[in-house]
């Protein structure tokens, strides 16, 4: 069942980028996911925020382990460079590619399954390497690629397409990098690409692990009655907790500010972060608070989305790890393998 | 703004960029499928339902569908459909079988036309079948009307036009030749018909009364009257040097024969600037090609006269200025007169009813008989008009459109029925799944550029008057052409109750013509939320109801769309649905819908 490509027109009213590049440039191969996954409209709202973002497509490194979500690096970007590593194993492959080259943007694409379970491990080091990337979850609370097993995000009550109810807990990326010290939570949903892109944005302008659950419905296992995490449910009871803006560097803020709902962050590279319409008793800044206040919500079934926490001032693995400035690549040889007798100097010191 | 009402055929149909410009509304995408299929005899048939001439239009319609064309908005140059329509006309087999029968039972009706010209002898096509008697009167020897007089042999060959023309008298019509209608009164008192259709074109060229056009008359010709006595071969020469006056297509068609008839030295004289010449862009190009000069800027002062010899002709030389309005004003800047052999003057022609009394109906203050747009009668019951005797001078197509909507009337008339009372259009839809990603239609985008028309060679074509320039498209080119066409018949149906809302078309359409939106008041302002604004606001936005998840709208902007299909494809719920449109047409004494024969 071969699908045509998508046609290579584009409208010609559409403008390129500070770089020259069209929307287009930065797509990638025709998705081979089912029709209407969560997924694509991920992909779709990638491509869009490194077009606005105007990301050289050549500086960035797409990683990913394995499954549905895993697929979805070859669906944008065709031109950034790629690596599909083994099951669960992102992010080991992510922090080794950000210690080699620090200028690399780093995407690591994951799903609950790759992320939560035989993965857990790896992503609780990451994030407390606190390794400068975005790691993406694309959460639909299923194992689509097995046919539609529970997965390790499924909710308690939560039904299979064969109406089983799932018992065990379920494991929450977010409440997971909250207690573990992530400097970036986000909660999006695929069908809210206007929050989703302003999150990516947020996510990829900070300097550190972002860590962005994008709940994604899997439209062929996990989309019917029943279910948590299907387009209806997660409508219904969506809770956008905070309005995200991003505002690039050179721009201006210039929306008007209600004192006390409204909360403006600047990030490293000199971007800002515009929180609007913070609830009175949440500050994103203060991660007990922000931990109960989830919990709370989210034991009423609600889905809190939006940029949740935010903590700027924690170093990331480069500095934690007083690196060279330079990207590896272009140290010279010397300094990089400075030779046998080196390392026996080296060595001494743990005689 | 209110949700879009496709149960009736408007909105499809205008989609449909070709069909709906085409005045006789010719099923253009399905012709090119049929072609691309190599079933030309069934390409064939199916624009003779409507347009009734494939092979004389495939070579001289003006072609309305093309600048229409959607291929135009997205990589500049639309489908070269005109030229298709003559494939289908060139290659096809055998069609008898499919081209309508002569009556077996007579109504016991009569009817005349005036003129066989292209609205005449379509309201015979229609109206034969049916069993009514017509009669064709015609002041010429041969059928045909400026489709033989005014268009050159060598742009459409005696043969196609023979052919085309013998198809529907030979459903019965009674033709008769050299009699001219020299009364209408007494046609009506003494023919005995139970209706009269006017079919007699524009005949008479414009004058140009200038100073010298008496004296000089031997070698000043008025276009049409030319062309007609070089189609019938009693002129046969033109001197060296030529000038011709006007610059519309009869002009084009005047300078190239001049060409063939010993013109070395042409010259079309212009009073504007190319931006406002009334000749098609392509007849423009094909006359330069034939080493035709075209002056612009020279308005006409008078003719130079010698001894009872054109000379020449005097020119001003003028400039123009166009206001903000877009209004014109000229000034002269000094005049120039140009030696010549031969003026031919071809500004224009008119309508001339010297047959037909006054009293009989309304004439309205440019003494042009009062005629109903819809029905085509004139304020005497029974009397219709159409083609250029109508509404003055259009072309072939527009005759065609005209004939069909006059033998409605005139079915009607003779039935007893009122003529205002007209069928209505009908519609069909049917789907084009054929699989997983697998339509009944090529969805795939062809980048190919416009194939262009190859030409008899410049030393060849001059040989002889009736070698016909254009050579036809080869087969490399017409299978490449027929891709390009977007088959914008194959409609994106929507049926919100099944749409969960996920974005997978909005995010695959590579034209961002989707949105996903709040519902919104006015057009406007919805225009502007769009994926890409809508600016080009003669394209409709289709609205869907309010969706069930959030209660937002799907909207799709038309302008783009190259229907291929992939947000049906990618519709996990087949809320998008790809559906072949077919326009019914309403045809005298049928519903004749435009499906494959």
């Amino acid at each position: 069942m071969p699908s045509i490509k998508k046609p290579p027109v584009a409208h010609p009213s559409l403008q390129p980028n500070t770089l020259g590049l069209s929307l287009r440039d930065y797509e990638g191969a025709m998705s081979t996911l089912c029709a209407g996954c969560g997924h694509d409209s991920v992909t779709a709202a990638l491509v869009r925020t490194f077009f606005e973002l105007n990301v050289a497509p050549h500086m960035v490194a797409k990683l990913s382990g394995i499954g549905c979500s895993s697929k979805t690096p070859t669906y944008f970007l065709t031109g950034a460079h790629g690596f599909n590593s083994a099951h669960g194993r992102m992010p080991a492959l992510a922090s080794g590619a950000a210690a080699a080259n620090r200028d690399l943007t780093i995407v690591g694409i994951s799903g609950d399954g790759d992320s939560l379970s035989i993965g857990l491990g790896q992503l609780c080091h990451a994030l407390r390497r606190n390794v400068r990337m975005l790691y993406l979850i694309e959460n639909n609370g299923v194992y689509g690629l097995t046919k539609g097993q529970f997965s390790a995000s499924s909710d308690v009550g939560s039904r299979s397409k064969k109406g089983e109810k799932n018992l065990q807990r379920p494991i929450d990326p977010v409440l997971l990098g909250l207690s573990l010290g992530a400097s970036f939570i986000a909660r999006g949903f695929s069908g809210d690409k206007q929050q989703l892109v302003a999150l990516l944005k947020a996510a990829l302008s900070h300097r550190g692990f972002a860590l962005v659950d994008v709940l994604s419905p899997c439209v062929t296992f996990n989309d019917h009655e029943g279910s948590t995490k299907s387009y209806k449910h997660t409508r219904a009871h969506r809770l956008t907790v905070v309005e995200t803006d991003f505002v690039p560097p050179a721009q201006e803020v210039t929306a008007q500010q209600e004192p006390g709902t409204t909360l403006s962050v600047t990030l490293h590279d000199g971007s800002t972060v515009r929180l609007s319409r913070v609830p009175e008793d949440y500050d994103p800044r203060d991660r007990s608070k922000v931990f109960s206040w989830l919990e709370a919500h989210q034991h009423r079934g609600e889905i809190p989305t939006g940029l949740l926490f935010l903590d700027e001032a924690h170093g990331d693995m480069h500095q934690m790890a007083s690196t060279v400035e330079r990207r590896l690549h272009d140290l010279p040889f010397e300094e990089l393998c400075p030779g046998s007798a080196a390392l026996e100097a080296f060595q001494k010191d743990y005689h | 703004m209110k949700p879009t009402d496709v149960s009736t055929p408007e909105y499809y149909h205008k989609v449909v960029d070709c069909q709906w410009a085409c005045p006789a509304h010719t099923n253009v995408p399905e012709y090119i499928r049929l072609i691309a299929q190599g079933q030309y005899g069934d390409a064939y048939l199916l624009n003779r339902q409507s347009n009734v001439f494939p092979g004389i239009l495939g070579r001289t319609c003006d072609r309305p569908c093309e600048p229409a064309c959607r291929r135009t908005r997205v990589d500049g140059q639309p489908v070269a459909i005109c030229r298709l329509k003559r494939v289908a006309s060139d290659l096809r087999e055998d069609i008898s079988h499919g081209l309508p029968w002569p009556a077996k039972v007579k109504l016991g009706k009569r009817v005349a036309c005036i003129g066989a010209g292209p609205a005449s002898l379509t309201v015979a096509n229609d109206l034969l079948p049916l069993g009514y008697d017509v009669t064709i009167f015609e002041k010429l020897p041969r059928p045909g009307g400026l489709m033989r007089t005014n268009i050159p042999a060598f742009r459409l060959p005696p043969k196609v036009l023979d052919e085309e023309i013998e198809m529907i008298v030979n459903l019965g019509a009674e033709m008769r030749y050299g009699s001219p209608v020299t009364s209408l009164a007494g046609l009506l008192k003494d023919g005995g018909f139970d209706a009269v259709f006017v079919g007699s074109g524009a005949p008479r060229g414009k004058e140009l009364e200038l100073p010298g056009r008496r004296e000089g008359a031997a070698n000043i010709h008025t276009g049409i009257d030319w062309l007609e006595s070089v189609a019938f071969g009693h002129v046969t020469s033109i001197g060296e040097r030529v000038l011709i006056i006007g610059v519309g297509n009869t002009a084009m068609d005047c300078c190239r024969t001049s060409r063939r008839l010993g013109g070395r030295d042409i010259k079309v004289m212009a009073r504007k600037t190319r931006k406002y010449f009334k000749a098609s862009e392509w007849e423009l190009e094909d006359a330069e090609e034939e080493q035709v000069e075209i002056v612009v800027n020279h308005a006409p002062k008078s003719f130079v006269v010698e001894n009872g010899r054109l000379r020449g002709m005097e020119f001003e030389k003028v400039e123009w200025k166009e206001d903000a309005r877009g209004r014109l004003t000229s000034t002269t800047v000094g005049t120039v007169v140009l030696p010549c052999d031969d003026v031919i003057l071809a500004i224009g022609q008119e309508n001339a009813f010297p047959w037909i009394e006054r009293e009989l109906m309304a004439f309205d203050k440019w003494d042009m008989p009062v005629v109903d747009k819809v029905t085509f009668q004139c304020t005497h019951p029974g009397v219709f008009f159409g083609g250029d005797a109508a509404f003055g001078p259009l072309n072939i197509i527009w005759a065609v459109a005209h004939g069909h909507e006059a033998a409605i009337s005139i079915h009607n008339h003779c039935q007893g029925i009122p003529v205002t009372e007209r069928p209505a259009q009908g519609m069909k839809t049917v789907s084009q799944k054929m699989g997983i990603h697998q339509w009944s239609y090529s969805n795939d985008y062809n980048p190919s550029k416009r194939s262009k028309m190859t030409h008899v060679d410049l030393r060849e074509r001059f040989k002889r008057l009736d070698i016909e320039v254009e050579l036809g498209f080869t087969p490399e080119q017409f299978t490449r052409e027929v891709e390009r066409c977007l088959n914008c018949d194959v409609q994106t149906a929507f049926r919100d109750k099944l749409c969960i809302e996920c974005d997978a078309c909005v995010d695959i359409c590579p034209l961002g013509c989707l949105t996903i939106t709040p519902a919104e008041e006015s057009e406007a302002a919805l225009r502007e939320r769009l994926t890409v604004p809508a600016r080009n606001t003669s394209q409709a936005l289709y609205v869907s109801e309010a969706l069930p998840q959030t209660s937002r709208v799907m909207v799709k902007d038309e302008d783009l769309c190259v229907h291929c299909g992939l947000c049906a494809e990618r519709c996990p719920t087949a809320a998008w649905e790809m559906e072949k449109f077919d326009l019914l047409l309403p045809y005298a004494g049928a519903v004749t819908g435009c499906q494959k024969p």
